[in-house]
């Protein structure tokens, strides 16, 4: 048995090794100094598995007795995780050596937060569950406060801790109940506990704490309060990287609950669901209208997407799953390429986050600006961009699940954001002239902005078979 | 030529990425070159987009030169033209080159001017075109970036404040009409707008919130498409965006805004919201008939005071809309062939009035009225260019102009004589506004300092405008050139909508009682 268990849990326990072996290389060898080739080889090693996954992966298995579930929804997950996070490796290395934050710890902590992701989106248990989170988050929040020097930046690192402790408290709170009243923490054995439509008054409380919980770790309203000042004081970077895969996760996991553990009485939490999708989404595009620093604009603009994903899950069906594992997908790659230009904004060698910087930008780089430009239409959902294509996936799914008037106001919401994308057009290509930011010079930034903008206009023609792939993954975990 | 639609859809997108691609630098030279080849690329699409027309069997109502491929979330793209659709198509296409002409002396960023414009053109036929509601959404959507980005670079001084208001303007009334395209295809179970027209939707009343509603869901979806036009024709009372855009885009921007871009609301009104949704048409037909005689007298009423050309004609152009939304919802034939011949014309006339304007302007680089006056001592050609445009827009009989009001204003009259009425006096406004206009820049003497030494019309400014006074004139004196294309398609469609009408509202009324 053991032997079965161990090679379905390979990739994480790949990863997981390495990782401390990593450690131990870098604690006996040349420390920071070896921290770039230790982020190359964490990154590579992260791509692999990631092919891995994709390619290898197959059908539905369980281990260590239905706690930890590899399958099509989990896979897809993964990878998304995986290649987000190795990007994200990649593109911090040149920002984080010049403001000399390159420490061999990084990258380690950023595998240990992909083990936990990948562990959270194979949950079968809330224990494993727990375990998961805690590992994500604990990484997270060390990364959090990595530029030690600064007031911000452990700010945002305590902040986080402090505020993910608590929600974790709640989740915890949560399972305690669901255990109380069934007597089990394994999601096949609760779902199966439950009797008719709803959930008894004991479990529905133990549900509303666990999606407290699982709120806060996707920022959506009313538990979002950490996102933007987190986002704001944490190195670019990690910014970035709190922007992506972390949000992928949580969703996934939050998906994995609700339907493996409390599938049967979709209208329970449904609701709730659809409630903070609806104030997610008019918070994000509202208060974001008023910043003038864009990490604190791509953090409420975070929340808004995150509205959107719970929007599709609210519906409650397989096509609800879908839509919102494309629209994860390419609202990663839509941030992947958004954070690589705001991680190439400098002037006199000082990385620049105030949004006026961006003043006539198009004339001095039109190709990152047209980028840009793409990029920040997709995000608002402004057809062709394959952001619409995602909000639309999500907008479907609701009007069929019969949530027409969540539908209504999403796409309300999705013109009040559009005014701040726009915004930021508006100082690249109508701005005043002011003083010119440094040239770019990294090519991995212009890369990953170049193709992550490609992809938002050339994916309408077939989105690369993500909806093949994610339709899989919905099947997977609904039925 | 089975891809003949798809191709002269697409040549102009592909001239811009031929532009963006191999196009440097910035000097003269690079200019000049920008401009021949946006030239080239739209010349080529009228050419190609000829074989369309010359092709076109105007007996058959159905969709012809039918395109159709496989694309994701199970949509199709497909792309067709009937009857209604053909004739924006080469509006599009003829109009398109004169754009890219009047743009000869911009100097700043050309390269990205030429490439916005050649994109919108490829999505201004994508919307006529498209005969998947997706697909359509998409082109219909889309033309706001491009858009956006001319009037908000190349625009003038309030150009921001402009910019802004016309893209959340538009976009608002868009989603809303995206909505009631899922809600749509929820029904249907297709988004294919051929089967669509087929389809019946859900018309029976229900009521929301303790209100019932009469025509149920297709007045709920009507009503969410009618967010959408009304926005984009412009009609009374959401039409503020307008006047504002008009007068901040560049002249070129205004053109094909005035000419093209407003056409696309009063198309979306005859290819969804009559032939799909026939009760809820009917429920609202009224209450549009209204808001469009409130259009024509107001904004003719407004337009008389104002001191900008350009507003006074974008407002003219609201009130000309006016008579597009009368005639559609009069629902007959001849109010119908009327709101497509006027969207036509005017599409030219608008057109050259704002080339008018723009003529002007790039000399003395100011719209106020009051700052001309007595130009016809230096510049005949241009007041005789001028005159002949203030002329067709009042509705001169001989110019297109006139056909189009005249059809309307018949169409209406047999469907309630009191809006026929205040629809014919919208014609003695137009005449007041643009008469009056005519003679303070034109007429007088010539007394302002300034003018004295303002140029004549140089040949090219006159090579864009005679194309245009030709179709004016053609069209205004042998009207059958539009109507016998798009007449066998309106006939169709008022025979279908005549056809679902009493079944279903009897169906509706059996069923409340």
């Amino acid at each position: 048995m053991l032997s079965a268990d161990i090679s379905t849990v390979l990739p994480e326990l790949i990863l997981a090794v390495s990782a401390m072996g990593l450690l131990m290389f870098g604690v006996y060898t040349s420390k920071d100094k070896a921290a770039p080739l230790i982020l190359w080889a964490t990154a590579g090693l992260m791509a692999v598995l990631g092919l891995w996954i994709a390619v290898a992966g197959d059908g539905a298995q369980t281990a260590f007795n239905g706690a930890f579930v590899d399958d099509a929804f989990s896979r897809f997950a993964k990878v998304v995780i995986l290649f987000s996070a190795a990007l994200i490796l990649i593109m911090s290395q040149d920002y984080l050596a010049k403001q000399n934050l390159l420490r061999f710890e990084y990258p380690i902590l950023v595998a240990l937060a992909v083990v936990g992701m990948m562990m959270m989106v194979s949950a079968g248990d809330l224990l494993a569950l727990y375990v998961g989170l805690e590992l994500q988050s604990l990484s997270l929040y060390v990364v959090a406060s990595m530029n030690r020097t600064s007031v911000k930046s452990t700010e945002a690192g305590l902040k986080y801790f402090v505020l993910g402790a608590l929600s974790s408290g709640m989740l915890l709170y949560g399972a305690s109940f669901v255990y109380g009243y069934t007597g089990t923490t394994l999601f096949s054995d609760i779902v199966a506990s439950v009797e008719g439509e709803h959930l008894p008054i004991g479990m529905l409380i133990g549900l509303v704490f666990i999606m407290t919980g699982l709120a806060f770790k996707v920022s959506a309203v009313p538990f979002h309060m950490w996102t933007p000042d987190v986002y704001e004081g944490a190195p670019t970077p990690i910014t970035a990287f709190f922007a992506t895969a972390p949000k992928v996760a949580a969703m996934a996991l939050f998906a994995r609950v609700v339907f493996d553990a409390f599938g049967a009485t979709v209208g329970d939490w449904s609701q709730i669901v659809a409630l903070i999708s609806v104030l997610s989404m008019f918070l994000g595009s509202i208060a974001a209208i008023g910043q003038k620093n864009i990490k604190r604009l791509m953090a409420y603009s975070s929340i808004a997407h995150m509205g959107f994903a719970l929007m599709g899950l609210a519906a409650g069906t397989e096509t609800g799953v879908q839509a919102m594992l494309i629209y994860m997908a390419i609202y990663v790659t839509m941030n992947l390429g958004t954070f690589a230009f705001i991680l190439s904004l400098e002037k006199d060698g000082k990385p620049v986050t105030d949004i006026a910087s961006l003043n006539q930008y198009s004339t001095r780089e039109p190709l990152r600006a047209l980028a840009l430009l793409v990029l920040m239409f997709s995000l608002s959902g402004v057809p062709p961009m394959l952001g619409f294509f995602g909000k639309f996936w999500v907008l479907n799914a609701a009007v069929q699940g019969g949530l027409v008037w969540l539908a209504v106001a999403g796409v309300i919401a999705s013109v009040i954001g559009a005014f701040y994308y726009l915004r930021i057009v508006y100082y690249m290509y109508f701005g005043e002239e002011t003083d010119p930011l440094d040239r770019p010079t990294s090519p991995v930034l212009w890369g990953v902005l170049m193709v992550s903008a490609a992809v938002m206009v050339l994916g309408i023609v077939n989105m690369f078979g993500v909806e093949a792939m994610a339709k899989a993954a919905a099947v997977a975990l609904v039925n | 030529m089975e891809n003949l639609l798809s191709i002269v859809t697409f040549i102009p997108l592909f001239g811009a990425v031929i532009l963006a691609l191999f196009l440097r630098g910035d000097d003269e030279f690079a200019q000049r070159n920008t401009k021949w080849l946006a030239l080239a690329a739209t010349t080529i699409t009228f050419l190609v987009s000829l074989a369309i027309l010359m092709g076109f069997d105007a007996s058959n109502t159905g969709f012809q030169f039918v395109e159709e491929a496989d694309w994701i979330m199970g949509f199709t793209y497909k792309v067709g033209v009937d009857g209604i659709s053909v004739l924006f198509v080469m509006l599009t296409t003829f109009l398109m080159p004169l754009v890219v002409l009047s743009c000869w002396n911009v100097k700043t960023r050309v390269k990205e001017y030429m490439i916005a414009f050649l994109i919108l053109e490829t999505l201004m036929i994508g919307v006529f075109v498209a005969l998947d509601l997706i697909l359509f959404y998409v082109f219909f959507e889309a033309g706001l970036i491009p858009m956006f980005l001319i009037i908000g670079i190349w625009g003038g001084k309030d150009r921001i404040y402009a910019a802004f208001k016309f893209f959340l303007y538009t976009f608002i009334g868009s989603v809303l009409m995206l909505v009631a395209m899922i809600a749509m295809y929820m029904d249907a179970g297709t988004t294919d707008i051929v089967d669509l027209l087929t389809h019946e939707f859900n018309s029976e009343t229900i009521s929301i919130l303790g209100f019932s509603i009469i025509g149920g869901a297709q007045t709920l979806v009507f009503l969410a498409f009618f967010a959408s036009f009304a926005v984009k024709m412009p009609m009374w009372p959401v039409h503020t965006w307008l006047p504002d855009a008009h007068v901040q885009a560049p002249t070129a921007g205004s053109v094909v805004l005035a000419a093209i871009l407003l056409k696309m609301g009063g198309y979306g009104f005859l290819r969804f919201s009559l032939p799909m949704f026939p009760v809820g048409a009917e429920q609202l037909a009224c209450f549009i008939l209204i808001i469009s005689a409130i259009a024509i007298v107001f904004t003719s009423l407004i337009a008389l005071v104002q001191n900008d050309m350009k507003k006074l004609i974008a407002y003219s152009s609201v009130a000309h809309m006016g008579y597009v939304t009368m005639g559609i919802f009069a629902v007959n034939q001849q109010g119908i062939d009327g709101a497509i011949f006027q969207m036509i014309s005017h599409g030219f006339i608008s057109g050259a009035l704002f080339l008018c304007v723009g003529v002007i302007y790039d000399r003395m680089h100011t719209r106020e009225i009051d700052a001309y006056g007595g130009l016809v001592n230096r510049m005949p050609a241009y007041a005789l260019i001028f005159m002949f445009f203030t002329m067709a827009n009042v509705g001169l009989p001989g110019t297109s102009g006139f056909i189009g009001e005249f059809l309307v204003i018949m169409g209406i009259f047999q469907v309630n004589t009191w809006i026929a009425l205040f629809a014919a006096s919208g014609v003695i406004f137009s005449a007041a506004y643009a008469l009056w206009l005519y003679r303070r820049v034109v007429m007088g003497d010539l007394i302002k300092e300034s003018l004295k030494t303002i140029k004549d019309m140089t040949s090219l400014e006159k090579a864009i405008f005679a194309p245009l006074v030709f179709m004016t004139l053609l069209l205004g004196v042998y009207p059958s050139l539009v109507t016998d294309i798009i007449g066998p398609s309106v006939e169709a469609l008022i025979t279908n909508y005549n056809a679902a009408l009493p079944a279903v509202v009897e169906a509706a009324t059996t069923a409340t009682h």
